[in-house]
């Protein structure tokens, strides 16, 4: 891809991308207790929103909510739908269901069975993880268009189920799903650390159980990332034909990566429930696919930092500018078209990602560029 | 609920075969796309919105009272038809402009082009919402639903069973098939149509051979935001109402029925909508016409199970490796 080449630099959104890969570099080699330092200075930074400050000056019109949703929730589902797309290279249109499953799981469990939080959120996820493998083994024998759409079908078969039965709420929805329970005594200056009330009243304690949440999801995926079965991974995107035939139970490992997806989908969806403590099947329209879809890919596929800042991106700038209220769908919409026309590989994109997408042979298959092999250019004729 | 079906099964084939027809129209554009880029344009629904709008605005232009009858009402029926083509013609032509060449010429995956596309159907919805509505059709009632004036009287030309041929359903359902062979007739018989088909199989060598893989790739838009237009003035024919929202579900409908048929295959999307249509009314008979969406997607997930190039094979012209 030499056009690729000759324009970094010039578009600015490029130069953050050399940055960040001069940073990646010095990452690589950096001695454990600079390591150490900056995961501590990333945890203060994600602990500052819940001061009113800093909460006025990022969010001033919504208030500190924000920071549980959309961006904290967010974050999570980015985080989960890029196990399936980034590191799977599988295209999930349809992830909202799994985030749907675990909200109702939560409301389920929680309402009608008198379950515990603690209970349910493992519970949750094992149901989601469950629905991941039974959408999965059907469809996942299929290519990549056609996995969009039947994903894409099953997240509105999902949303219709829940409004069309009566066990569920219908399109009311079920109210009254239990917090999780409070300890009482843990405080911090004027915080209840565990005390989980209203999420309008004080969103704080519901944040920090959502950051250790994220916390751990990251961890998971990281070391996940670097096993063998994120090296499954990667093969099975970047050449579906060549990992099979060395020896990667592609379908396996296809699997694997949608239970994955689907129980922090699952994860989410608890949380989420157990906050607002009200679902509503109108919570889970396609619209929430294609915005976490968004995130990743504005962030950068496979990249977990990226990823991360795509979904906040996603979740935050919307809050800011409540201003432009009317014209903020808009905007984004447009915004999308403008990133993928400037930087198709999002902001901060992993790198063996960059390396397959400017070979033209991604897991994805590039625009009227799939004959082309790596010594090849996108046929360019008639301009 | 078996009952239901029988009963109700001459009425449920008719307005089946009707909606097929427009799912049909719709699913021509995907599959036209996706044979000629591999992509699936997601922002199709909305340029079968823009079509209906294009056509009621026409509508609203010429300012008739009553339904209409004979020459006049051929000639508005022209009218509107040659006004939602223009505009969704054009949508689609300055839809690729935009959001996909830039994308084309650096090489850019297929995923980019779905969340340009995706972003795309955003901005387009929210345009029609917020601005286009209430400016021009209905101040006040961006997001409501918008009802259109009856253009010609439905009357019932003859009842097979006990089901009713409604003259606007029936005219529906020719003009889809008419549509369809002279699609057909300009893909496989014409210059052009080769050059689509050439571009189909292998676009490098059909660079080498002189064609214009822009002018192809524009053309083949254009002709897929034609039909989608002609499919918006149908819809508003016969269910007489719009939204800005319309095309998300019926895009992904029109989609099934792509797939269903064998996308990248032009009589497989005939076939794949009327199928649709008519599986999707006879199964709401029998469920209730809550779950016909869940129909819809759950033929679509069995199909592509049994038969994954869909039920004719997916190609322009024939199978790819």
């Amino acid at each position: 891809m030499s056009t690729a080449n000759a324009s970094r630099g010039a578009n600015p959104l490029r130069r953050i991308g050399a940055a960040y890969d001069r940073m990646r570099d010095r990452w690589a080699v950096a001695p454990a207790w600079l390591r150490w330092i900056v995961y501590i200075l990333c945890i203060g930074i994600v602990l500052l929103p819940s001061s009113e400050a800093v909460s006025d000056f990022l969010a001033p019109e919504s208030g500190m909510v924000v920071w549980f949703f959309p961006v904290g929730i967010y974050i999570l589902l980015a985080l989960g739908l890029n196990v399936v797309i980034g590191h799977a290279g599988l295209l999930d249109l349809g992830y909202v269901a799994f985030f749907a499953i675990g909200a109702y799981a939560m409301a389920i469990l929680g309402v009608k069975f008198g379950w515990d939080f603690w209970a349910i959120l493992p519970a949750g996820i094992l149901i989601a993880a469950v629905s991941g493998i039974l959408l999965g083994a059907p469809t996942l024998r299929l290519r990549g268009d056609y996995l969009a759409i039947v994903t894409l079908g099953f997240g509105e078969i999902i949303r219709i189920i829940a409004v069309n039965t009566g066990y569920l709420g219908k399109s009311n929805g079920i109210p009254n799903i239990p917090t999780p329970p409070s300890i009482a005594g843990v405080q911090i200056g004027d915080l209840d650390v565990f005390g989980y009330k209203l999420l309008a009243l004080d969103p704080r304690p519901f944040y920090y159980l959502l950051v250790a949440l994220c916390v751990v999801t990251i961890i998971f995926v990281r070391r996940l990332q670097k096993s063998r079965v994120g090296r499954a991974w990667t093969a099975l995107r970047e050449d579906e034909d060549a990992a099979e035939v060395m020896g990667v139970p592609t379908f396996r490992f296809k699997l694997l990566s949608f239970a994955i997806g689907a129980s922090i989908g699952g994860a989410a969806g608890v949380m989420y429930a157990t906050a607002t403590q009200f679902v509503v099947p109108d919570n889970f329209q396609f619209m929430l696919s294609a915005t976490i879809l968004a995130g990743v890919v504005l962030g950068g596929a496979g990249n977990i930092p990226g990823v991360i800042i795509g979904a906040f991106l996603v979740g935050w700038l919307p809050e800011r500018f409540r201003a432009l209220q009317d014209y903020r769908v808009m905007i984004f919409g447009a915004a999308l078209v403008l990133m993928m026309a400037l930087r198709p590989e999002g902001l901060l994109p992993s790198r063996t990602r960059k390396s397959e997408l400017a070979e033209g042979t991604g897991g994805m298959g590039s625009l009227g560029a799939e004959v082309a092999g790596p010594t090849q250019t996108a046929p360019e004729v008639g301009e | 609920m078996l009952h239901n079906f029988t009963t109700q099964f001459w009425p449920n084939t008719i307005d089946g075969l009707a909606i097929g027809a427009i799912y049909a129209l719709i699913a021509l554009g995907y599959t036209m796309v996706y044979g000629v880029m591999r992509l699936i344009n997601f922002a199709h629904g909305e340029i079968f919105m823009i079509g209906t709008f294009a056509s009621l605005a026409v509508m609203n232009l010429v300012g008739f009272q009553a339904p209409l009858g004979g020459l006049a009402l051929v000639g508005v029926f022209v009218l509107c038809l040659a006004g939602s083509m223009a505009a969704s013609g054009g949508a689609a032509v300055a839809l690729e402009f935009i959001a996909y060449r830039p994308l084309r010429k650096h090489g850019s995956p297929r995923i980019a082009a779905l969340i340009a596309a995706i972003g795309a159907s955003l901005f387009l919805q929210e345009l029609f919402a917020q601005i286009v509505v209430p400016k021009i059709f209905a101040p006040g009632h961006g997001r409501d639903f918008i009802g259109t004036p009856r253009l010609m009287n439905k009357e019932t030309l003859f009842s097979i069973g006990n089901g009713v041929v409604r003259n606007d359903k029936l005219l529906v359902i020719i003009a889809a098939i008419v549509m369809m062979i002279l699609l057909d007739f300009f893909v496989n018989k014409t210059k052009v149509g080769r050059g689509i088909r050439a571009t189909s199989m292998d676009p490098q060598t059909a660079t080498l051979m002189g064609v214009n893989i822009n002018q192809i790739v524009m053309l083949t838009f254009l002709v897929g935001g034609v039909m989608a237009g002609a499919a918006g003035l149908f819809y508003v024919l016969v269910f007489e109402v719009t939204k800005y929202t319309i095309g998300f579900i019926l895009g992904i409908k029109a989609f099934t029925a792509a797939v269903m048929g064998g996308i990248g295959n032009l009589r497989g999307a005939l076939l794949g909508g009327f199928i649709l249509g008519l599986i999707e009314n006879w199964g709401a008979s029998v469920t209730g016409s809550e779950w016909k969406d869940v129909i819809a997607f759950s033929v679509l997930v069995l199909i592509l199970l049994f038969r994954p190039t869909g039920i004719l094979g997916e190609s322009l012209q024939q199978a790819r490796a």
